[in-house]
């Protein structure tokens, strides 16, 4: 389906004006495959219609916010960039008597555990705050609850060995009809918080911030608003990991950042 | 196909899509092109996410153009054959640059070819052209539509000849394949476009 450039404009202001969400310098391409979506499955026939449909009903706009906002990700997607965080950033975040880490984006709370997993087994959890944040509250929801489907947990386990794992993953949850519920002494620690990326400002600092397959959803002109947001939310010689396909190239922070790890996307704040 | 020469003006951008059987394919079309073909080619082959950078490597060998694996954010230009990275899916915005998503597998794959056609037709309309591979899934078939209801051009490896005939079938059998090549045929079509 094609949406007309100009009726899309419109669309876009008008939830801008009317609820205040700003989808203006998200990535054209992504947005309106997933407006097509949902208007397929509710059966819209029309943007302006849909945009009719939910300036007048406040319900149906969350419901669509949520659709639009959701994103996908898994446990220890990449074992090699926690492969990486084991191996080089742990052992610096262990110097710290107590630290502060921020999962922006965290969708449906998988990459959250992952870490949490990590931390633990370098017994530094309990001396840790995990502040993990998406701007999707049905997804927020998903991750305190900390509940996944069984059936991913082979990928998860295969995951999980891949990025130098040093337990049984199964050690970590309960497997009850179909699904897991992971150990609650993970999420001890951790703070889930609706944090809008493309609004909100910087809300703590931090030793190490992970943002991964957010980016590429924004237009350079957020990226680089993003990207000074963490600059301004990490400490002096903090880390910054990004997504494989995601750089700091259109920031103009860059300059005051190290590679840690090219391939992984590990940076450190270099004052 | 006297009007070739014609056509070749008005394209901007190939589009590829291949799955199980398509390296082979894929090798010969762009073993066949010249370092001066002058449109973009950028290529969706489904592939696993284990092996990151391969399929880039194995076709730059066998080509004259500069083969890239896709990144977000780059312009694309004539001279280049940019392959869909894995793991994710790969789109085209109005600026003529890539975006990367990491949205739910379409067709069970991630890239799909499907993505990639139909947000490369909504961006080029009647100036791009689809080229549909060997496959052994429907992955192509919704975009191939797309890029025809749009009014570009779309050509499908004829199935008889296809290591997996099923994708390029699925493309026929929904009447928006424009012309049905052999492979030596899609080589001289293109080679003429240059």
């Amino acid at each position: 389906m094609n949406i007309d450039q100009r009726e899309f404009a419109e669309f876009l202001q008008g939830i801008r004006f009317f609820y205040g969400y700003d989808f203006s310098d998200y990535s054209e391409s992504s947005l309106k495959r997933r407006i097509a979506h949902y208007m397929n499955i509710r059966s819209i026939k029309s943007l302006p219609q849909l945009g009719r449909n939910l300036m007048k009903d406040e319900a149906f706009f969350e419901e669509f916010i949520q659709e639009l906002s959701v994103t996908v990700t898994e446990m220890f997607r990449d074992p090699g960039f926690y492969k990486i965080l084991r191996d080089k950033v742990m052992r610096r975040l262990s110097t710290y008597p107590f630290i502060k880490i921020w999962i922006a984006g965290c969708a449906t709370g998988e990459e959250v555990y992952s870490i949490a997993i990590l931390l633990s087994e370098e017994n530094l959890l309990s001396r840790s705050v995990i502040y993990a944040t998406d701007i999707n509250q049905r997804s927020l929801i998903t991750a305190r609850d900390g509940i996944y489907s069984l059936d991913k947990m082979k990928s998860y386990t295969a995951n999980y060995q891949k990025a130098g794992g040093k337990h049984s993953f199964s050690e970590y949850y309960k497997a009850k009809y179909g699904s897991v519920l992971f150990d609650k002494k993970l999420k001890q620690n951790i703070v889930f918080s609706p944090h809008n990326l493309a609004a909100d400002t910087s809300f703590n600092e931090f030793q190490l911030i992970v943002c991964r397959n957010v980016l590429i959803y924004f237009n350079a002109m957020l990226q680089n608003r993003v990207i000074n947001l963490f600059y301004e939310s990490l400490c002096a010689f903090g880390f910054l990991g990004l997504g494989n396909k995601e750089s700091l190239l259109f920031s103009d922070k860059i300059k005051f950042f190290k590679t840690i790890d090219r391939k992984e996307k590990i940076f450190i704040k270099n004052e | 196909m006297n009007d070739v020469n014609d056509e070749s003006l008005e394209y901007e951008c190939i589009v590829i899509g291949a799955s199980a059987g398509g390296m082979n394919a894929l090798s010969a079309i762009l073993r066949a092109l010249p370092d001066y073909f002058p449109l973009p080619l950028i290529i969706v082959q489904h592939r696993s996410r284990d092996y990151p950078d391969l399929l880039e490597k194995v076709l730059q060998h066998k080509s004259r153009l500069t083969v890239n694996q896709a990144e977000e954010k780059v312009k694309i230009e004539k001279g280049f054959v940019y392959i869909a990275p894995p793991d994710y899916h790969l789109m085209i915005e109005r600026n003529r640059t890539f975006s990367l998503s990491m949205d739910e597998p379409v067709n069970y794959s991630r890239p799909s070819i499907d993505v990639l056609f139909e947000s490369a037709s909504e961006v080029y309309g009647k100036s791009l052209m689809g080229i549909i591979l060997s496959g052994a899934n429907r992955d192509g078939a919704a975009g191939m539509l797309t890029i025809h209801q749009n009014g570009g051009f779309t050509l499908a490896q004829d199935p008889k000849e296809a290591e997996y005939p099923y994708m390029p079938e699925a493309s026929i059998q929904l009447g928006t394949v424009r012309h049905v090549m052999k492979l030596k045929e899609i080589e001289n079509f293109l080679i003429k476009l240059s």
